[in-house]
């Protein structure tokens, strides 16, 4: 691959990175690394529970997030 | 100095050049009209040198941000709430959280002084107090673990002070709730178009939610581009729906639009987050960021003229039909947001700061931010001054004065010293696909005209114009619906635990009753708000806007005098003007403006005049125009007494903070501080951020992925 090309498949890695990790989507990732990391035999959530539960934490607490003004 | 190399001293050269050019530009036009891109110019110029040096003198001389000291993400990194975010991502986040609909409602009702007060304040405002407050508030909640404004209020100036931040809050929260949702009954009501692809914003977040919570757990990205699509579609829909047989379903009256709103509010506040919230914040932040892009690129590439006078006479006289006032102090509690927001405070303590990775980030994170929502309300001025401002006027004055025809409101724009033909004005509505844009009041469907003439100049063809004005409608709509969900569950919470001090059991957040009776009340109070906003005789928004506008800017006196008192506690007295400047400047505007409202003798400012000239008339029998009837009569009397009664209270309320905090400054600077400061003890970081990483390789991403069995 000629250089030119390597560096703009670099630079598309990393706005869809960015912009993946803008939507909280590698969340998951970080919690499996971070739970592994303490306790490597603890059951690991599946991506489906971490996902959901991550989400019905703010039903009871609303305060994150916003957009007013 | 001996770092600064002669290439960067040459790129600030250009940089302030430029800044330069736009304000001269602007200073010097004599009449003739000047191009928006020297607005444009000017913003970005001056934004750039107080990025670059006033924010980083900020952050180095006056808060003494320490990159040695672990921030509440490194110490706390728990992987969930806690956790050292890029910056830019957090940028993003810190962004999408304080912008919505404020920056783009603001200024558009004060292009009716014309463009130069605006562009002024904008520009000075946000670099002098607005972006200075979301730094600094963002600083000391760092240095306290992430704590919240009311916290911060209570633990370093004690039970009074900070009770008064609390009810403060709340209760400015209602009437921000009440006026943004009054601007989307503004704009939608009578639009059987509007109304379609707002509606269709429900199903949609519905769809997504589903998507999210049972097909594909976790894919955000993917579906905010589905999700984006369908809205596109629905707005194109909407063009056949109110060309079709049953556009009549569609076409509310404000009344009817204050119900579903308040049954909206309601449902969507008890419904779990997932179902509706949720996909609506990707959506609103997708909409955001990529909306406010294409405006920049449609007002460098359409280039338009600014049609308003620099300064209009309805400065100094005070007498305009859109808000009633002079330049000072009305201009400024106009335009809060975009300059000066208070209620940026509530989110750069929370969130924001539990994610940071470096002190050093912050003039970036927290000045930058607030820059970029004024660049918004930048934008948003341009929309609004390209306007006819005969246009201008016949869509913003109240509908009393305007009439029901093409013909009445052409005469009532006469009247304000304007011209616009009655023919004129029914093309301007055919234009957009509207069936009248007559006393659309509220700020949304003016900067919708405007984007929508903005981006058809920029990307040809006028026939486009009435699918960009129902894309710029959409997007507001979208934000403040957003807006008002989220805001009405921040509600709840603050009651449940206010509440929760008497009756513990309402600090379950899982007990049923407790947040629907939570929810309810929240919602009945800005629904009355908006109720009032859209039965008032006068106009909601010439008589609710001026309120909206002091609550918030109450709000960042607040903040304010908070972030001076930590700077005094925490021995920074030497810089303590840095806040203390912008504070003494809001609170001159916030308390002349109140004081204004509450005792002008002009009954169209002041509520208390308002009051009696309308029960005097009342006794005698007599209805006063604008109201028609002995019933309308009552309402003003009502209204009038209600929103004056609120104005008084929030301004009591900021005056205990002020105070109390005056006396903890004080007391500390005698010594006799019983107050101790609050700040968590130093610990050493060990966190090294790396320049840029795609922190997560993808091979190990696949395994991890497939590690919790199902």
């Amino acid at each position: 691959m000629t250089p030119a090309l390597t560096r703009l498949r670099e630079a598309g890695a990393r706005a869809w990175w960015l912009l993946r990790e803008l939507n909280g989507e590698h969340a998951y990732d970080r919690y499996v690394a971070h739970a592994r990391s303490h306790d490597p035999g603890v059951r690991v959530l599946t991506r489906r529970e971490f996902e959901n539960r991550r989400v019905d934490r703010r039903d009871a607490d609303p305060r994150e997030g916003g957009g007013c003004c | 100095m001996s770092r600064t190399s002669p290439r960067s001293i040459a790129v600030w050269l250009l940089v302030a050049a430029i800044g330069a050019a736009g304000w001269v530009a602007i200073a010097l036009a004599r009449g003739e009209k000047i191009s928006a891109t020297w607005i444009v110019a000017a913003a970005v110029g001056s934004y750039l040198i107080a990025q670059r040096f006033y924010a980083r003198f900020i952050a180095r001389r006056v808060l003494r941000v320490d990159d040695t000291r672990a921030t509440p993400a490194e110490r706390h990194n728990d992987g969930v709430d806690y956790h050292p975010t890029d910056k830019r991502v957090l940028f993003g986040h810190h962004f999408a959280a304080i912008a919505g609909a404020g920056p783009l409602v603001g200024p558009v009702l004060a292009a009716q002084m014309g463009y130069l007060p605006g562009t002024i304040w904008i520009i000075v405002g946000v670099i002098f107090a607005g972006a200075v407050q979301d730094m600094v508030v963002l600083f000391f909640s760092t240095r306290r673990n992430g704590k919240s404004l009311g916290q911060m209020a209570r633990d370093e100036i004690g039970r009074i002070g900070g009770i008064a931040a609390l009810i403060a809050v709340f209760a400015i929260m209602i009437i921000i709730l009440a006026v943004l949702a009054l601007v989307v009954v503004q704009a939608l009501a009578h639009s059987a178009w509007g109304t379609f692809s707002i509606g269709m914003t429900i199903p949609i977040a519905l769809f997504m939610g589903g998507y999210l919570r049972f097909l594909r757990p976790g894919k955000v990205t993917e579906v905010s581009l589905i999700g984006v699509v369908l809205l596109l579609a629905a707005i194109m829909g909407g063009r056949w729906v109110s060309e079709s047989s049953f556009a009549d379903a569609f076409v509310l009256s404000p009344k009817t639009l204050v119900i579903c709103l308040v049954v909206y509010g309601f449902v969507a506040a008890v419904l779990p987050v997932w179902m509706l919230l949720a996909p609506r914040d990707y959506l609103s932040t997708f909409m955001k960021i990529g909306t406010i892009v294409l405006l920049a690129v449609g007002v460098l590439v359409a280039n338009p003229d600014v049609n308003v006078p620099a300064v209009s006479e309805f400065a100094s006289s005070g007498t305009g039909p859109v808000f009633a006032g002079s330049l000072f102090p009305f201009a400024f509690i106009t335009i809060a947001c975009g300059a000066l927001s208070g209620f940026h405070s509530l989110i750069s303590a929370g969130t924001t700061p539990k994610m940071i990775q470096k002190e050093s980030q912050i003039p970036g994170i927290g000045y930058g931010s607030m820059l970029m929502e004024s660049f918004v309300a930048i934008m948003a001025l341009i929309c609004a001054c390209v306007l006819d401002p005969g246009l201008y006027y016949a869509m913003n004055a109240p509908a009393g004065v305007l009439g029901d025809t093409v013909q009445s409101a052409s005469q009532a724009v006469a009247g304000f010293g304007f011209t616009i033909s009655p023919e004129a004005l029914q093309h301007a509505a055919d234009q957009v696909g509207e069936e009248s844009l007559i006393a659309r009041t509220g700020g949304a469907p003016t900067l919708a005209v405007g984007m929508s003439m903005i981006l058809a100049k920029a990307f040809g063809s006028t026939g486009m114009m009435s699918f960009w004005y129902h894309f710029a409608l959409m997007f507001e709509a979208l934000f403040i619906l957003t807006a008002v969900d989220a805001a009405t569950r921040v509600g709840r919470f603050m009651l449940q635990d206010t509440i929760g001090n008497v009756v513990p059991r309402f600090r379950d957040k899982d007990w049923k009753p407790a947040i629907w009776i939570c929810s309810a009340v929240v919602v009945l109070c800005w629904g009355y708000f908006l109720w009032v906003g859209v039965s008032d005789p006068l106009g909601g928004i010439n008589q609710l806007y001026p309120l909206f506008g002091i609550a918030n800017q109450l709000l960042a006196s607040i903040a304010l005098t908070i972030s001076t008192t930590l700077l005094i506690k925490s021995g920074r007295l030497k810089w303590a003007w840095v806040t203390a400047l912008p504070l003494a400047w809001a609170l001159a505007v916030t308390m002349t403006a109140s004081y204004q409202k509450l005792f002008s003798d002009n009954p169209k400012i002041g509520f208390w005049a308002q009051r009696s000239t309308y029960a005097d008339a009342l006794e005698a029998g007599k209805v006063l125009a604008p109201a028609k009837t002995l019933d309308d009569m009552s309402t003003v009397i009502t209204n009038s007494t209600v929103t004056g009664t609120l104005m008084a209270v929030f301004a009591g309320l900021t005056l205990v903070v002020f105070f109390s905090c005056l006396c903890v400054s004080v007391a500390h600077l005698r010594g006799k501080s019983k107050l101790p400061l609050q700040e968590d003890p130093y610990v050493k970081s060990e966190l090294e951020v790396p320049a840029f990483s795609l922190r997560k390789p993808q091979t190990e991403e696949k395994e991890l992925v497939g590690a919790g069995a199902e």
